[in-house]
C-alpha cells in the first residue's frame, strides 16, 4: 500500500513530528504513520561550517525506507549543501525522501523571542514544500503558494501553509498516480 | 517553461554537483552534472546549455577556466558561472577575461544564486524572443513588403488575404511602380499554393514569338536553335501561381492562346502535338485601362472577362500620400542596412519635399530617390539637399515650355530617346530616371520603334 511516513533524524520533539503528520495527512490525503527515529549519519557534521551535510541526511533517510512509501523527515540541525550557505530543506524530486530542517524556522535563530505560532506555520509550509517536491512538484511562481521558492525567512513568511489551486490540482494528480503505481 | 533551459553543473566533488543539481531541478530546470572538464565538454557537444556552473579547481586534466574556454568554443551562448572555494582576485580576473559571466565564492547565499539564474534566463529569453521576432519580421518583409495605413490599400490587403486560397484569376491594375508584383506575391504566399512555385513573366519585355515559347515552352526542333524540349513558364508554375505582368501588351494570337489555357487548363508546347495539362493560378497585371482597350478592339473581350474575375486597382502614391512618411522610414531602414549606412531619418524640410512631390513613378521612384539620397548623403540624416534632384525635376517641370504642335506620343518618344542617350542605353537606369519599370520601357521602345 502506498503511504507516507513521518520520521525524525536525530532528536526531534514529538510536538513537531505531530505537526508534520497532521499537516501531511490533511494535504496529501494518504495514510501517514511514524517511522522509528533515524540515527544522525556519522561524519555529516562539517566542523569548519558548523553545519550538517543535507545529502548525508537524505541518504540516511532513503536507507531507512521500509519500501512502501515516501518519507517526510524532520531534523533540528542546520543543514547545507556545499554550494549554498544553508537550506530550509531538501527532497529527492519525485523520489522517496524529503527532509525539513527546523533550525532556521525558529525566531530565536534570528535573535528574536520565540514565537510558537510563527514556527508552526513555517514548519507546516516547509513540510508541504519538501513533500510536494517528493511528489514531483517544482517551484511555483505564485509567491503565496507553499511551493514557491524561499531563499530567506522573509520569503518563507510570504508563503501560505497551503498549496495554490494549480499546485493542489497537480499534487492530486501525482498522488493519484502514486496510489495507482503501488496497488 | 523552465524545462526549456538546460543547466550544467561541473565539479569534481560528486556531492557538490548532485546537491546543486537537485536544488536547481526543484526550480524546474533540466540539469546535468559532470565530474570533470572532459565529461563537461562531451556533454556540451550533445546539447546546448544555457548556464554552466563550473568549479574552478578540478584535479587532473582540464581545470575550470580551460573547460570554460572549450565550452564557450562549442556554444558561445552558454553563460558560465565560475565557482570556487578560495577567492583570489587574480583567478577572478582571469575567469572574467576568458568570458565567465559571474564569479562566485562557495558557499553562496541561495538567494544570490536564485536571482543570478533568473537574471541570466531573463536575458536569454529576451535574446530568443528578439531572434524570433527578427525572423518573423524578415519573413514579413520578404512576402509582404507592403506598408500602408491608407484605407484603400488596407481594403486591398484584406481582399488579398480573402482570395489567397481561391483558384480564381486576378487582374491587378495600377500605374508603374505601385507594387503590382508585390500584391501578386502576397496573394501567392498567403494562400495554399505558397509552397509551390511563383513564376513571373513580363509580357512587355519580349517579342511575340519569344513570349510564346517563353510561356508554353517548345519541343525539340520547333525552330532553329530549339535543341531540346524546354518547359515554358506555365509548366514551371504548375501547382503554383503564374504572374503575367503587362498583360495588356500581348498580341492577338497570344491572347487567343492564353484564353485557351485559362479555359481548358491545357496547352500545346510550341511545335508540339501533345497537350500538356497544367494547374496554374494566373495573376495578371497591367498599367493600361483594359476596358478601354476592349472597346477599341485591341484586347479580346472574352479574355478580359476571364482575367478580370477578381479586380484589384492599386492607387498611385500621390493618392496615398499619408503613406509617404511610413514608406520613407521603412525604406531608409532597409536600404540603409543594405548599403551599410546608419541613416536615422529625414529632416522636416526633406519630408515636406517628399510629401509635395508628385511621384509619377510611385513607390519604385520613392525607393530609387531614397537609395540615391542615402548613397550620396554625408550625414546620418537625409536633408533637403540630399533630395535636390527631386526639387530640380519639380522646377524643371514648372519652367519647361512645351514645343508647339507636339503630340503626347511624340513627347513621350522624345523623353525616352533623350533619357536613353543620357544613360548611354542603360535600360535599368533610364527606367529609373523616367520613373517607370523596365518592362514598360521595353514596351514603349518597341511601340515607338526607338533604335537601340
Amino acid at each position: 500500500m502506498s503511504r507516507l511516513y513521518v520520521a525524525a533524524v536525530g532528536d526531534v520533539s514529538a510536538g513537531n513530528l505531530g505537526v508534520a503528520r497532521e499537516c501531511a495527512e490533511h494535504e496529501f490525503r494518504l495514510p501517514v504513520s511514524y517511522l522509528p527515529a533515524i540515527a544522525e549519519p556519522p561524519g555529516a557534521f562539517d566542523e569548519r561550517r558548523g553545519q550538517y551535510r543535507a545529502v548525508d541526511f537524505l541518504l540516511a533517510v532513503v536507507k531507512s525506507s521500509p519500501g512502501d512509501g515516501k518519507i517526510l523527515a524532520l531534523t533540528e540541525r542546520d543543514i547545507f549543501i556545499p554550494m549554498l550557505t544553508f537550506l530550509f530543506g531538501q527532497a529527492q524530486l519525485g523520489g522517496v525522501a524529503a527532509l525539513v530542517s527546523t533550525a532556521r524556522l525558529r525566531q530565536e535563530f534570528y535573535g528574536l523571542p520565540a514565537d510558537a505560532a510563527v514556527f508552526r506555520r513555517r514548519l507546516r509550509t516547509e513540510v508541504l514544500h519538501e513533500g510536494g517536491h517528493a511528489f514531483g512538484l517544482i517551484h511555483c511562481p505564485d509567491r503565496g503558494c507553499a511551493m514557491s521558492l524561499a531563499t530567506s525567512v522573509q520569503q518563507l513568511d510570504l508563503k501560505q501553509d497551503a498549496f495554490c489551486a494549480g499546485c493542489r490540482r497537480a499534487l492530486a494528480e501525482r498522488v493519484r498516480e502514486y496510489r495507482g503505481n503501488e496497488t | 517553461m523552465k524545462t526549456l533551459w538546460n543547466i550544467l553543473v561541473v565539479d569534481d566533488e560528486e556531492a557538490m554537483c548532485e546537491s546543486m543539481a537537485a536544488w536547481l531541478r526543484e526550480d524546474g530546470y533540466k540539469v546535468d552534472t559532470a565530474f570533470s572538464g572532459k565529461q563537461a565538454v562531451e556533454l556540451a557537444r550533445q546539447k546546448p546549455y544555457a548556464i554552466c556552473f563550473m568549479d574552478l579547481k578540478m584535479p587532473g586534466g582540464m581545470d575550470g577556466i580551460e573547460t570554460m574556454m572549450e565550452l564557450r568554443r562549442i556554444n558561445p551562448d552558454t553563460a558560465v558561472i565560475i565557482i570556487t572555494a578560495y577567492a583570489t582576485v587574480d583567478t577572478a580576473i582571469a575567469a572574467m577575461k576568458e568570458g565567465a559571466q559571474e564569479y562566485m565564492v562557495k558557499p553562496c547565499n541561495p538567494e544570490e544564486i536564485s536571482l543570478l539564474v533568473e537574471r541570466i534566463i531573463k536575458v536569454k529569453r529576451l535574446q530568443r524572443e528578439n531572434e524570433l521576432l527578427r525572423k518573423r519580421l524578415l519573413r514579413q518583409y520578404e512576402f509582404r513588403d507592403i506598408i500602408t495605413k491608407n484605407a484603400r490599400m488596407q481594403d486591398i490587403l484584406a481582399l488579398t488575404k480573402d482570395i489567397a486560397s481561391l483558384r480564381s484569376t486576378v487582374l491587378i491594375r495600377g500605374e508603374s511602380g505601385t507594387g503590382k508584383e508585390l500584391i501578386a506575391r502576397a496573394i501567392h504566399f498567403s494562400g495554399d499554393r505558397a509552397s509551390r512555385p511563383f513564376v513571373s513573366v513580363s509580357c512587355a519585355a519580349l517579342a511575340e514569338t519569344l513570349l510564346e515559347s517563353e510561356l508554353f515552352g517548345y519541343e525539340k526542333g520547333a525552330f532553329t536553335g530549339a535543341a531540346a524540349q524546354t518547359k515554358g513558364k506555365f509548366e514551371l508554375a504548375n501547382g503554383g501561381t503564374l504572374f503575367l505582368d503587362e498583360i495588356g501588351d500581348i498580341s492577338p494570337k497570344l491572347q487567343g492562346d492564353l484564353l485557351r489555357v485559362l479555359q481548358e487548363r491545357r496547352f500545346y508546347r510550341v511545335g508540339g502535338s501533345e497537350e500538356v495539362p497544367v494547374d496554374v493560378r494566373v495573376v495578371a497585371a497591367t498599367h493600361r485601362d483594359l476596358r478601354e482597350a476592349v472597346r477599341q478592339g485591341q484586347f479580346r473581350e472574352d479574355l478580359f472577362y476571364r482575367l478580370n474575375v477578381i479586380e484589384i486597382h492599386l492607387p498611385p502614391l500621390r493618392e496615398r500620400r499619408e503613406d509617404i512618411p511610413l514608406l520613407t522610414e521603412h525604406l531608409i531602414e532597409r536600404i540603409g542596412n543594405e548599403v551599410e549606412k546608419d541613416i536615422t531619418g529625414v529632416t522636416d524640410g526633406a519630408m515636406r519635399l517628399l510629401m509635395d512631390y508628385h511621384w509619377p513613378g510611385n513607390v519604385r521612384e520613392l525607393e530609387n530617390a531614397i537609395e540615391r539620397a542615402i548613397v550620396t548623403c554625408r550625414g546620418s540624416i537625409l536633408t533637403e539637399d540630399d533630395f535636390a534632384f527631386l526639387a530640380e525635376s519639380v522646377r524643371a517641370r514648372s519652367q519647361w515650355v512645351l514645343p508647339p504642335n507636339m503630340t503626347l506620343q511624340e513627347l513621350e518618344r522624345q523623353a525616352i530617346v533623350v533619357t536613353l542617350e543620357r544613360t548611354q542605353g542603360n535600360i535599368k537606369e533610364a527606367a529609373a530616371v523616367l520613373g517607370i519599370d523596365r518592362s514598360t520601357l521595353y514596351e514603349k521602345i518597341k511601340k515607338y520603334e526607338i533604335p537601340r
